[in-house]
């Protein structure tokens, strides 16, 4: 019996209501049918697969020709649907009445003399709950994934329960064996043992080759598979990134903008590939450096190299040294005229240090205008407050270099 | 430090996977040097500096085939003349560090103006070594760390100076920009470069480093 596992998923799918208590009446397949879709009505309906009922009702014909009545009266009581309906898909509660209604059906055969006399039904009703047992472990997602090689995937998909498929090979090899025996076809029980394994074994010499092929294929296609998904995704980033900065270098006109496009290209890409993996949502101060580069070389146009030695989480006096050293960062590259600046953060047990540099025209620090005194305020400003001291060294023509030294808070340390 | 051309040119050879940077990167050093050949990949390149035996190896870290440590692996031991000169454009620290300690005398970002990349290739030929800011910030990261006991304190870490030259180049300056800094001359600074060299060369403390415990490489 092919039973789904505990896919009760019923949203989009929906099935439209019967009306069960006016009249029990069931709809006939219109997709899978072999007469008149009786059979893949019921399986349907049942979330069995409609061969099994086919086979129960040939199963059935032995039975005093109950199969062909069955069907005759189902077929009665049916109705074509206007539209196909989606086939269920059973609850294991489902699988279990299912499951319980054919053995239930089969001892009262049995019992009511009609078919299968004495021992023979227990050994079909084991049978049974052994091919149950394991057919039951794949799920019906997984199933649909697998197309016509469903069957195969009890035997070599990834989920395979060994205790369910011992326990169903224990029931039909029983049930088996407990057939022969009681059939009186064979009399002695080891030979049947003996007979059933020399089955198997053959069957698997001859079947051997062709599963394993088999296998090899829907592994190479799930491997295919894996390999496609992978490709989108980094097709997908480098989309979002690269292209759309390549679509820009190209609409540029401006040698610093191109360059300045392409510099942040670089710096997200690498950190794309090579960034640390964040253990949390919080930066480092290095990242956070980084991203504040960043922004300064895409509004600016000027080159930021950015050197983190020993980093660190972001912590009181690691915030105030990027915000600062950001001030820092902006200063220059409005002010200086030089096409690129050094930051360096060196993130120690007690103290994070940053140094700005530029190699641009400098300013006498005696005599600065009103616009970068503000600057140069803001900048102590926040880091005094972080009780940190700043340094601003520059010449005229020689450059500028900003240096921050702020204390760390005891028990932030890494 | 520009020098003017000289007659008996340098030679390089040019290791890249990357035709296109390989060919812009030949135009502009063509003023300057003899560009003795150039290679794809980890086997073209061992071919061609075995055959060519170049001055410097202009020497990309990310190859197919092993990247450019296994070009010097395989080839620096025999030819002790050629000196590597490590360039790349995406660089982890580790792979970076891996070729220094491989045997190349420097590490420059292909970003690297044109005439600082010739200034580069002269120091390399004269047996000095080139630290970028980037790598000074990696060599620092990887000498800072804590270590319990230093195997040989000689080699294991750096004096007080070599640390102050390094933050000084981590810091953007140039070597004569550092020298003014810090008040002594160029041929120190490059004694100090140089010596941090063979310490990350030789060093067994690299399996300490920060990023390499980061990574769990240990």
């Amino acid at each position: 019996m092919r039973t789904a596992g505990a896919t009760t998923d019923m949203r989009g799918g929906g099935v439209p209501p019967l009306r069960w208590r006016r009249l029990p009446r069931l709809p006939r397949s219109t997709t899978n049918r072999v007469l008149r879709g009786v059979a893949g009505g019921i399986g349907e309906r049942l979330g069995v697969d409609p061969l099994f009922v086919r086979v129960a009702l040939v199963v059935l014909s032995t039975a005093g020709g109950l199969g062909p009545l069955l069907y005759a009266a189902l077929w009665a009581l049916s109705f074509e649907p206007a539209h196909p309906l989606p086939p269920r898909r059973p609850t294991q509660r489902q699988t279990l009445s299912v499951t319980l209604i054919v053995t239930g059906t089969l001892l009262l055969l049995g019992q009511a003399g009609l078919w299968l006399q004495g021992g023979l039904v227990w050994s079909v009703t084991l049978v049974a709950l052994g091919s149950a047992f394991i057919w039951s472990r794949s799920d019906a997602d997984r199933r649909g994934r697998w197309g016509r090689f469903a069957w195969l995937e009890p035997l070599i998909g990834g989920r395979i329960s060994l205790p369910r498929v011992l326990v169903g090979a224990v029931l039909v090899v029983v049930g088996l064996t407990y057939f022969a025996t009681a059939s009186g076809a064979v009399g002695d029980l080891g030979a049947v043992v003996v007979a059933i394994a020399v089955t198997l074994a053959g069957a698997a010499l001859v079947l051997g080759p062709y599963i394993v092929r088999l296998a090899q294929e829907v592994g190479d296609e799930r491997a295919e598979r894996i390999r496609s998904e992978e490709r989108a995704e980094v097709a997908a980033h480098l989309h979002d990134s690269v292209l759309q900065t390549l679509a820009l270098i190209q609409r540029s006109e401006d040698g610093r903008e191109m360059a300045a496009l392409a510099r942040g290209q670089e710096r997200e890409l690498r950190a794309w590939l090579y960034g640390r993996p964040r253990v949390d949502s919080d930066q480092t101060l290095g990242q956070a450096l980084e991203a504040a580069a960043d922004r300064i070389e895409r509004d600016h146009h000027v080159a930021i190299e950015v050197v983190v030695v020993g980093d660190g989480p972001m912590d009181r006096a690691g915030r105030a040294a990027v915000r600062a050293g950001a001030e820092a960062m902006l200063n220059a590259a409005r002010h200086s005229g030089a096409a690129t600046v050094a930051v360096y953060a060196e993130v120690g047990r007690d103290t994070v240090q940053l140094f700005v540099t530029d190699e641009g025209k400098g300013f006498d620090p005696a005599a600065v205008g009103h616009d970068r005194r503000g600057i140069a305020d803001s900048i102590r400003g926040r880091v005094e407050r972080a009780g940190g001291t700043v340094t601003i060294t520059s010449d005229p023509g020689e450059g500028t270099e900003v240096q921050l030294s702020i204390p760390r808070d005891r028990g932030s340390a890494p | 430090m520009l020098t003017p051309p000289e007659p008996d040119r340098t030679s390089v050879f040019l290791v890249d996977d990357h035709h296109l940077f390989r060919s812009g990167v030949q135009t502009e050093l063509a003023r300057e040097f003899r560009i003795a050949g150039q290679a794809g990949d980890v086997d073209g390149a061992i071919a061609g500096i075995r055959a060519t035996t170049p001055d410097v190896v202009l020497l990309d870290v990310h190859l197919p085939g092993g990247g450019g440590r296994a070009v010097i692996d395989a080839v620096g031991h025999d030819l002790p003349t050629v000196r590597f000169l490590a360039l790349s454009v995406s660089d982890a620290a580790e792979d970076v560090i891996a070729t220094v300690r491989a045997g190349a005398r420097g590490y420059v970002t292909k970003t690297i103006a044109p005439a600082e990349l010739s200034d580069a290739i002269r120091r390399v030929r004269d047996g000095d070594a080139v630290f970028s800011p980037r790598l000074a910030g990696f060599v620092l990261d990887a000498f800072t760390g804590d270590v319990s006991a230093p195997a040989d304190p000689e080699l294991d870490q750096l004096t007080a100076r070599e640390q102050e030259v390094l933050r000084h180049i981590a810091r953007g300056y140039a070597y004569k920009q550092v020298a003014r800094r810090l008040n002594i001359s160029v041929k120190t600074v490059e004694t100090h470069v140089s010596s941090v060299l063979r310490k990350l060369q030789l060093s067994s403390r690299h399996e300490l480093t920060r990023w390499a415990t980061d990574r769990r490489l240990v």
